[in-house]
């Protein structure tokens, strides 16, 4: 099962004449993703390790059939001419790898996405696992050691740091657990999926039956997970790790901001929230792969 | 986030047609004086810093006529407060007020909106009234695609209490804020006080604008210096190191300093980090061993191993740091011998007298490891390297262990010194330094070990002595990639005949203030 991709989801790379793209495409294809097209204007009628590449979206549509899922490497300043553009198409999801995405950018593909329920992830993203089937982005950098860091199973692992996504399933995977998928929701402010909607997707998908988050200080992703738990909305256990107890609480600037999060951002609050609806929340990472045993016993 | 000064987001507002009391920024006393005399008015003077609070502080000040003006601008500027040396005042119409209220734009993350926000009490009172009063606080959550329109903030405002001509005027200014926030890339816009004058006018008094790192190329005309989030201006070495990441985007390199000064008394490290999660997680090891941070500092995303000296330079521009702890997330896609080169070239330069952990999780990390135990076995630090199977707890505790066991107590900075090369060697630049080999010690060479360890075929063998294989420009290009291999092997197993220079513009003479006791603060 797993959630968002799986070996039957077809696949396009905008931008994958570039040096990343490129790269990253001959990752995906030898982990076994089922990759159909490239998009690259102006390179159109080229090929990269046997994917055709095209002009557009919406000619690599026509030509090769329905595309389920876009991944995103072209410079951060044309971001969103690409994510509007497979928007347009019927893509029904993106994953925006590509750092530096300025924010407006993001919220105005945020607005016509969620016009027509088309979901997203990062931007500033490694992308996703579903361990055995697929992967999309760059998580795990090579096949081979994506195949030796993640095996299949029941574990679903969400995470905002980048090299902790890829952590933290390596060390499930070292202690026996598999993981469902495995998704990087990226670390910038606004983001597409973030962790309450995650946990959303791993509600419903019957292999998932544990979910490990990594949070970090800022915004109010963790507090919002908190709150769907309380409302019955996520039931599956969940273990937590808070990055970020160190940092200074920053002098808050913005009253505007402080009217709308409240005291919500902290680590403190963070964690507490968490541990009031039942959250494990572990204090060194490497307590997660005990924590996850005992749980699923 | 990039911060404006008042100054320069009123600058903005009055752009997009939002009306802002009359007024110029003065950097003299004379300025001020002028300006005051321009106006004919009674005038107020600001501070232009990043604080809230000014008027605290003393750094709002009234003046009924020039000369006033002037007096008052001398006893401001040059006023430190926190990290700030004032340096530049806003002179402005002193407003006869009758009101006042608050407006702020933020972007919120759970709508993935701008939500703007509005209430009827302004000033230092206005998250007090959101706590106590929250129905009187008015938030309406924008749509980017269809825009603002009028009749949404009237809705706003009426919820709020606003009523008669006083909604028309707000409402056109909320509007025209929207806006401002949206085609200036703004991650908040907040109007504080906006104030009712006793003739019905409607003024933004105050305003503070935070504008997206990732946009501001898109603003040139802004101005703005370092794009990063920081509560008060920018240090002296965190300039050092933005300059280096500006110019080299391979890999990201970010550093701040957490204190003003280092106390020997405090358990202070030098901290080193690799990517933004792993980095917090680490940190949130050695402070749980009782350490104290210097600095915060993160080199990830596949950074060449010149950058990784580079910050390693600059973290060791530090006195009195009892130890240097690098660590990442551990499992890192990135082969890990290139920053293990960057540190060795970094710590036998400085004879580093610290003990440091080095952990280097991720692709060839025993390779990584094993660069270090070779080569930093002959300096007074003691240098211990580890990869992914132990865990940031393990290593922050073994960093207490050799902190605890170290005679040579805090770190020295020393001088910033090059090493000197013969004039006549063969030497080419890459994209960030330069390379140059004394080809006359190559004859005693028996292994041309350089060759070998060059695995980007930079170097080539003619007559036996090593010269470049490619064409000058494509080496400076980037072709070599700074690997540091070369230079490490003939150090280390050959004749020393390699020099790669790295230019840090700006650390030496930062480091020869440290060095002479100036406050640099």
């Amino acid at each position: 099962m797993a959630i968002l991709v799986n070996s039957e989801t077809r696949v396009a790379i905008q931008g994958i004449t570039g040096r990343e793209g490129m790269t990253r495409a001959q990752l995906m294809k030898d982990y076994g993703t089922k990759v159909v097209a490239g998009i690259t204007p102006g390179r159109g009628g080229q090929d990269v390790y046997g994917v055709p590449v095209f002009d557009s979206v919406a000619q690599a549509w026509e030509k090769e059939g329905p595309l389920d899922a876009s991944v995103i490497f072209v410079p951060a300043a044309s971001v969103k001419n690409a994510a509007l553009e497979a928007i347009d198409v019927g893509v029904r999801l993106l994953v925006i790898v590509p750092d530096r995405v300025p924010i407006h950018d993001v919220l105005e593909i945020a607005a016509r996405a969620g016009e027509k329920g088309v979901k997203f992830v990062g931007p500033n993203t490694l992308g996703l696992v579903s361990p055995g089937q697929a992967v999309l982005g760059m998580i795990g950098g090579r096949a081979e050691r994506a195949r030796e860091w993640f095996r299949p199973g029941s574990v679903g692992v969400s995470s905002r740091s980048g090299g902790m996504t890829s952590a933290m399933s390596y060390y499930l995977t070292q202690a026996g657990l598999g993981q469902s998928t495995i998704i990087h929701v990226g670390g910038d402010a606004i983001i597409g999926l973030s962790h309450p909607e995650v946990m959303e997707l791993f509600e419903q998908d019957p292999e998932t039956r544990l979910a490990v988050m990594f949070g970090e200080i800022g915004t109010t992703q963790e507090e919002r997970v908190a709150d769907l738990i309380e409302k019955g909305k996520f039931t599956k256990p969940l273990i937590a790790y808070v990055g970020g107890k160190a940092a200074k609480s920053g002098t808050r600037f913005s009253h505007a901001g402080a009217i709308v999060e409240g005291s919500r951002g902290s680590y403190e609050t963070k964690v507490k929230r968490l541990k009031e609806v039942g959250v494990h929340v572990v204090e060194v990472i490497s307590d997660i792969p005990k924590e996850a045993k005992q749980i699923l016993g | 986030m990039a911060r404006l000064f008042e100054y320069q987001s009123k600058r903005l507002l009055a752009l997009g047609g939002i009306p802002i009391p009359d007024g110029a920024v003065a950097s003299t006393p004379e300025e001020a004086r002028d300006i005051a005399a321009r106006i004919g008015k009674p005038v107020v003077l600001k501070i232009q810093v990043w604080l809230t609070g000014r008027a605290g502080l003393g750094g709002i000040q009234f003046a009924s006529n020039p000369a006033e003006a002037e007096e008052k601008a001398r006893q401001l500027l040059g006023m430190k407060i926190r990290n700030f040396v004032v340096d530049k005042v806003l002179v402005e119409q002193k407003l006869a007020i009758k009101a006042e209220y608050f407006v702020g734009l933020v972007l919120d993350d759970s709508l993935k909106r701008p939500l703007l926000v509005f209430s009827p009490a302004g000033g230092t009172g206005v998250e007090e009234m959101a706590r106590l009063h929250p129905e009187k606080v008015a938030r309406q959550a924008i749509d980017v695609v269809k825009g603002f329109p009028e009749y949404e903030a009237r809705n706003m405002l009426i919820k709020a209490g606003i009523g008669g001509n006083l909604l028309l005027k707000i409402a056109d200014l909320l509007t025209k804020l929207y806006q401002v926030a949206r085609s200036n890339d703004a991650r908040s816009a907040e109007v504080n006080p906006l104030v009712l004058t006793e003739d019905d006018a409607v003024y933004a008094a105050d305003c503070h604008i935070v504008v997206d790192d990732y946009a501001v190329y898109r603003h040139p005309e802004m101005g703005i210096e370092v794009a990063r989030e920081f509560d008060r201006p920018p240090t002296e070495l965190e300039k050092i190191a933005y300059r280096i990441e500006e110019k080299d985007h391979r890999g990201t390199f970010y550093f701040f300093q957490m204190v003003e000064k280092v106390e020997a008394a405090d358990k202070y490290i030098g901290f080193h980090g690799a990517g933004g999660g792993g980095s917090m997680m680490s940190m949130d090891a050695v402070l749980n061993r009782g350490f104290k941070l210097a600095n915060y500092c993160d080199t990830s995303g596949n950074p060449p191993a010149s950058k990784v000296y580079r910050a390693a330079k600059i973290i060791l521009s530090q006195p009195g740091i009892m130890g240097y702890f690098a660590s990442g997330s551990g499992v890192a896609s990135q082969e890990q011998y290139h920053s293990a080169r960057g540190l060795v070239k970094a710590f036998h330069e400085e004879r580093l007298a610290i003990p440091a952990v080095i952990r280097l999780g991720g692709n060839f990390e025993e390779k990584a490891v094993e660069i270090l135990k070779a080569y930093l076995k002959d300096i007074p630090g003691v240098v211990e390297g580890y990869g992914r199977d132990d865990s940031p707890e393990f290593c922050s505790r073994r960093l207490e262990e050799l902190v605890a066991g170290n005679q040579a107590l805090g770190h020295e900075v020393k001088p910033f010194s090059e090493v000197p090369v013969p004039e006549n060697a063969y030497a080419f630049a890459t994209l960030t330094g330069r390379i140059s080999i004394d080809q006359q010690k190559c004859a005693a060479c028996r292994t041309k070990g350089c060759i070998e360890a060059c695995t980007y075929k930079v170097l080539k063998l003619e007559e036996g002595k090593p010269v470049l294989a490619i064409p000058v420009e494509e080496a400076k290009r980037g072709k070599c990639t700074e690997c540091l291999a070369c230079e490490i092997f003939c150090t280390f197993h050959e004749q020393d005949a390699i020099v790669i220079r790295l230019p840090i513009p700006g650390l030496k003479e930062y480091r020869e203030k440290i060095i002479a006791g100036i406050n640099i603060y």
